[in-house]
């Protein structure tokens, strides 16, 4: 039980409150291209509740508590659903602070003695500023999380096969390749091998970040399916930190050709399908 | 030794896995790794996660920037409480899986970091601790 009389206060004059502050929030601010008046009174009235409730059984000073948990999870979802609309860290956390005006005037006018109200205000304030701060933090993590599965969803991009020459393919991978879409990418390699009877293709891991043991793997397992397919692998684009890793890992590429760039795999693929490739100046020259 | 910062993370499902390569990555360009330990270290969180997802039931990573006094350490916790591993020796030789995998992933972090160490319990769960040490 909580000795604050804030609890109180919340629930004698909800009503109030609730006025007050739609108001205060509509002038700090015009948010209602983004978020409708309704929608807010609606978020305003739910936080008013789920902090009455919170503050009536627990400390009103200590938000990291079992009774605050429903404040807590509901601004989650208040930040949560606020970053995705694309409101800045200010304007989500201005939610939480700016209910402070209301909740002053409501103190000061309900309590008669100066020193209860100086109090009860010190409390509210601990109160607001350690939710509004929360919600801050939640909004950051939320916007870091929603970053991540933009890169995630980046690195998720369709890679095409593209035919090089006659009988050479390459594949530029960008991403990781230990998720779903690995197999995808396998398909349409040997889809392509098939349909344009290419006798090479180059895998280009350039643009993968991280070789670990499953993307390993899967490299190894679709150089085996073209081989099945009778066509030959190289495999280009590994760069010397990756060819260390790789080594340490004790993963063995076996007999696969490997090249730095994909330059050198092209020189090699054009050697290996009889295809002779000469500077112009110097055919002039003989 | 002193911790000068740390962070956690969740490894509960596969987008996870790009949150723990980004951040571990982050950590370690902070703490001055170069492109090779830094590729190293990535890599072998991407292992013990994968094993924490995959065999573990998910878990969390726990990351800690560390100092000596003369070198920078970057140290990585990952706890998950799922079955833990009957015989550790076993889990670490090279070309064991119990799933279908390569067996490659513990055997091979430990010989990408400094330090490498598990503790297990069967129905109880598994930590894995590596670090590696600035040059
Ligand atoms: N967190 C864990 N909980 C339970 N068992 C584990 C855990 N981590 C590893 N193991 C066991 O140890 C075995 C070896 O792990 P390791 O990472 O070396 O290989 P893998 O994951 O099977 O294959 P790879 O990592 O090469 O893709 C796993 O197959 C699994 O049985
Ligand atoms: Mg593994």
């Amino acid at each position: 039980m909580s000795t604050s009389r804030i609890p109180e206060i919340l629930r004698k004059h909800e009503a109030a409150l609730l006025d007050d502050w739609t108001r205060e929030q509509n002038q700090l601010g015009d948010i209602s291209h983004r978020l409708s008046e309704a929608d807010l009174r609606a978020q305003s009235r739910r936080f008013l509740q789920l902090l009455q409730e919170a503050a009536t059984r627990g400390d009103a000073a200590d938000t990291d508590t079992e009774a605050f948990r429903e404040v807590r999870r509901f601004l989650e979802e208040v930040s949560a659903s606020r970053a995705a609309l694309g409101f800045s860290p200010s304007e989500t956390a201005t939610f939480v602070f700016s209910f402070k005006q209301p909740l002053f005037n409501q103190i000061r006018a309900s309590l008669p003695s100066a020193e209860d109200q100086l109090a009860e205000i010190w409390t509210a304030t601990l109160l607001l500023d350690k939710l509004g701060l929360y919600t801050m933090e939640t909004y950051q993590k939320t916007r870091e999380s929603i970053i991540a599965r933009q890169q995630e969803e980046m690195l998720e991009l369709s890679t095409p096969v593209v035919k090089l020459w006659d009988g050479v393919l390459a594949l530029p991978i960008i991403g990781t390749l230990d998720s779903s879409r690995t197999q995808t990418i396998m398909e349409n390699l040997l889809e392509k091998i098939v349909e344009t009877g290419s006798e090479l293709a180059i895998i280009d891991i350039t643009g993968v970040p991280t070789v670990d043991t499953l993307t390993a793997q899967h490299l190894l397992k679709t150089v085996t399916a073209a081989r099945l397919m009778g066509a030959e692998c190289i495999i280009s684009g590994i760069r010397p930190q990756i060819a260390q890793t790789i080594v340490h890992l004790g993963v063995e590429l076996g007999d696969i050709i490997t090249k730095a760039s994909l330059a050198d795999a092209f020189r090699i693929a054009m050697q290996r399908t009889g295809h002779v490739v000469v500077r112009k100046a110097a055919t002039s020259r003989l | 030794m002193e911790v000068l910062k740390s962070d956690s993370l969740p490894i509960r499902t596969s987008e996870d896995m790009v949150s723990v390569r980004t951040s571990v990555r982050k950590f370690a360009t902070e703490l001055r790794f170069g492109i090779v330990d830094q590729t190293k270290i990535v890599t072998a969180a991407s292992e013990i996660a994968r094993n924490t997802l995959d065999y573990g039931r998910g878990g969390d990573l726990r990351m800690e920037a560390l100092s000596n006094g003369t070198k920078r350490g970057l140290r990585l916790i990952f706890t998950d409480r799922g079955p833990g591993i009957r015989d550790i020796e076993r889990a670490l030789t090279d070309g064991f899986t119990s799933g279908n995998g390569m067996g490659l992933g513990l055997g091979g972090t430990r010989r990408l970091m400094d330090e490498f160490e598990i503790a297990s319990k069967v129905n109880e769960g598994t930590t894995v601790t590596i670090t590696k040490w600035s040059r």
